[in-house]
């Protein structure tokens, strides 16, 4: 009985000692808690501006017309981004091209095809982590597999004297899908959960296959998900520099590609080119292209907004 | 007799075709999935061949205990010390930096913003992961650093690990108040009011119940951030200079794994060389890291989620 009190006692004690602070003192520090928190989250948001304010005081010096149509020069007042523009519309439309495909294909096949059994999970977790894989491990499989055509054990993959692609559009393109194909799955997959299972059932109801039920009903339905999810894995796959350095997108080209398997440079690349200069008036160069390249990514990200609302609207209807 | 099977007949033969086709569409989208793995093991085996290849000629023990990399001159160190020294150095700091903002916001985010303050800052807060990191790198290189030099660290170089640290740090904030935000929001409202009804403020709620009960998610996302600054490549290469160098200090420039790897593919080593192969053994180490890390951040998820209803 008195070991009871005792225990309850310290209970108290501890409890009063938790509470004992005044009421003004805790809500002083629910105030400073609050003001710590805000002033954290904006932090970041601050640095953005500051970030936006620096491109934008360094970045127009060299935003004329010729900027868009010259080649890079060794003299910036002449030199343009006309290489790098071309190049990234190449290497994105390939990119595009190749990763919806495969990237709904794959969506549909776990969401709508695949029993749940261990080869799924398997697939699915593997899908999860090649997420984390960093970008240049990519860039690593990209030179290998794309340039060279070979996995470094076995014969190359050989057509006539030239094996794989080389460095050109082509493997650029490959290794950038396959970068971004974790994402565009994931997302897709998401739109087609998002799908609901009555619609399927009707479907099915009236004696449609399952290709029917899923090519008629459910992708359309999933498709401002799957469009939203793709434009903004295409936007990350533009500010990828680091995988197309590695299959060697060249820094100096003066030339925009004519077929997929010539060289290319991208829009970071140039970039990066010109940040590696030491000279001041490069680095404004590198900010001129720095504002074309976030443009391009502002407007492929309205885009996906004002797609997710118009066509979230038609499919509500 | 004839004309009475032949209909039921043709029937069974267009459903069985119709199955043929079902399966068909099956196996190509089958096909659309297993690309995925196909990369994985294209990484892995690309990583081990090649690597495999590297350390028959430079043993493991040099390669992961030696303190001195100069593959590239003439008197060769193979030692991978120095770059995971830079790589840590950088992945710790950003960590620094990261963590207790991306913490901040996620509070700031799931307690104490109203719908239409979140509406704003959330997508806000993610487009600095949107950003390409070249051009955080450029910000770093022509911004950070002459700064740092002007006001703080005046014997620092052009190149230094710091402004590095600040910019990868910044980039992974949204993976951490993204995260911890959704594992935040998860924690039941009714946790929530029971500490609210005794008396509790927002503070205490936050950090005594609510932050809590998240910790598995919010641990998981710190993981995951850390483990996508070690995997950083375009802002180290550009700001945090190419000198493999085994130093803590952050005002001093060092070489990470990924600089080291991106330094090798611009330059002109030929391939096949032991100098090129060196490329595949510091991805392999890389890819080893970062998806050990991931693998730890999945099963905390898993294994210590807090399953509430």
């Amino acid at each position: 009985m008195s070991d009871l009190s005792g225990s309850s006692r310290t209970d108290t004690k501890s409890q009063s000692s938790m509470f004992k602070t005044s009421l003004a003192l805790r809500h002083f520090r629910g105030r400073v808690f609050y003001g710590v928190c805000l002033a954290g989250s904006l932090v970041g948001i601050l640095l953005l501006l500051v970030l936006m304010n620096d491109i934008r005081q360094d970045g127009f010096e060299y935003f004329s017309r010729h900027f868009f149509t010259n080649y890079p020069s060794r003299k910036p007042e002449i030199a343009g981004f006309r290489g790098a523009i071309m190049g990234t519309l190449w290497v994105m439309t390939l990119v595009a091209a190749s990763a919806f495909p495969i990237g709904v294909g794959a969506a549909l096949y776990l969401e709508e095809y695949a029993k749940k059994n261990r080869l799924t999970s398997l697939i699915q977790t593997n899908i999860s982590n090649l997420a984390g894989v960093p970008s240049i491990v990519f860039g690593i499989l990209g030179l290998q597999l794309f340039v060279r055509g070979t996995i470094g054990y076995g014969p190359a993959i050989c057509i006539g004297e030239s094996c794989g692609f080389g460095r050109s559009v082509m493997s650029g393109a490959l290794t950038l899908t396959l970068l971004i194909l974790p994402v565009v799955i994931v997302a897709s997959q998401e739109a087609i959960k998002s799908v609901p299972p009555s619609i399927r059932e009707a479907s099915y109801g009236v004696g449609a296959t399952r290709w029917q039920t899923v090519s008629s009903h459910v992708l359309p339905q999933a498709m401002p998900g799957i469009m939203t999810g793709m434009i903004l894995a295409l936007s990350r796959a533009i500010g990828e520099t680091a995988p197309i350095i590695m299959i060697g997108a060249l820094t100096f080209v003066a030339f925009s590609p004519e077929t997929p398997l010539d060289p290319f440079t991208a829009m970071p690349i140039q970039v990066l080119n010109w940040v590696s200069r030491p000279q001041a008036a490069f680095h404004d160069l590198a900010a001129t292209g720095i504002v074309v390249l976030l443009i391009t990514l502002l407007t492929m990200n309205t885009l996906a907004v004002v797609l997710r609302i118009k066509l979230g609207r038609e499919s509500a209807r | 007799m004839l004309i009475e099977v032949n209909p039921l007949e043709r029937r069974y033969r267009q459903n069985f075709r119709s199955n043929i086709g079902g399966h068909l569409i099956g196996a190509v989208l089958f096909l659309c999935a297993s690309v995925t793995v196909i990369t994985t093991l294209g990484i892995v085996a690309i990583l081990l061949f090649e690597g495999l290849s590297f350390f028959k000629e430079v043993s493991a023990f040099e390669f992961f205990t030696g303190t001195k990399w100069t593959p590239l001159f003439t008197s060769k160190g193979f030692g991978v010390l120095p770059l995971v020294s830079g790589t840590l150095l950088i992945g710790i700091g950003a960590a620094l930096v990261a963590l207790p903002l991306g913490t901040l916001t996620a509070i700031f985010l799931s307690e104490y913003a109203s719908p239409r303050v979140r509406s704003i800052l959330k997508p806000s807060v993610e487009v600095l992961s949107g950003i390409p990191t070249v051009v955080y790198g450029y910000f770093a290189l022509t911004f950070i650093s002459p700064f740092i030099k002007e006001y703080i660290w005046p014997d620092a170089g052009p190149y230094m690990a710091i402004s590095a640290i600040i910019v990868v740090g910044i980039m992974i904030v949204p993976i951490i108040a993204s995260i911890s935000d959704d594992a935040l929001r998860a924690v039941p409202k009714e946790l929530r009011e029971a500490a609210y009804a005794v008396g509790a403020n927002r503070l205490e709620v936050t950090t005594r119940v609510a932050f809590p009960a998240a910790l598995s998610g919010i641990v998981a996302s710190y993981i995951l951030a850390i483990s996508r600054a070690i995997g950083e490549t375009m802002a180290v290469t550009i700001a945090a200079g190419a000198r493999p160098n085994l130093t803590a200090n952050p005002f001093e420039a060092v070489q990470t794994m990924t600089a080291y790897i991106v330094s090798v593919s611009l330059g002109d080593t030929p391939h096949g060389t032991i100098e090129f192969k060196t490329i595949f053994a510091v991805g392999l180490t890389l890819f080893f890291m970062t998806l050990i890390m991931n693998l730890i951040s999945a099963r905390i998820t898993r294994r210590y989620r807090e399953v509430y209803d």
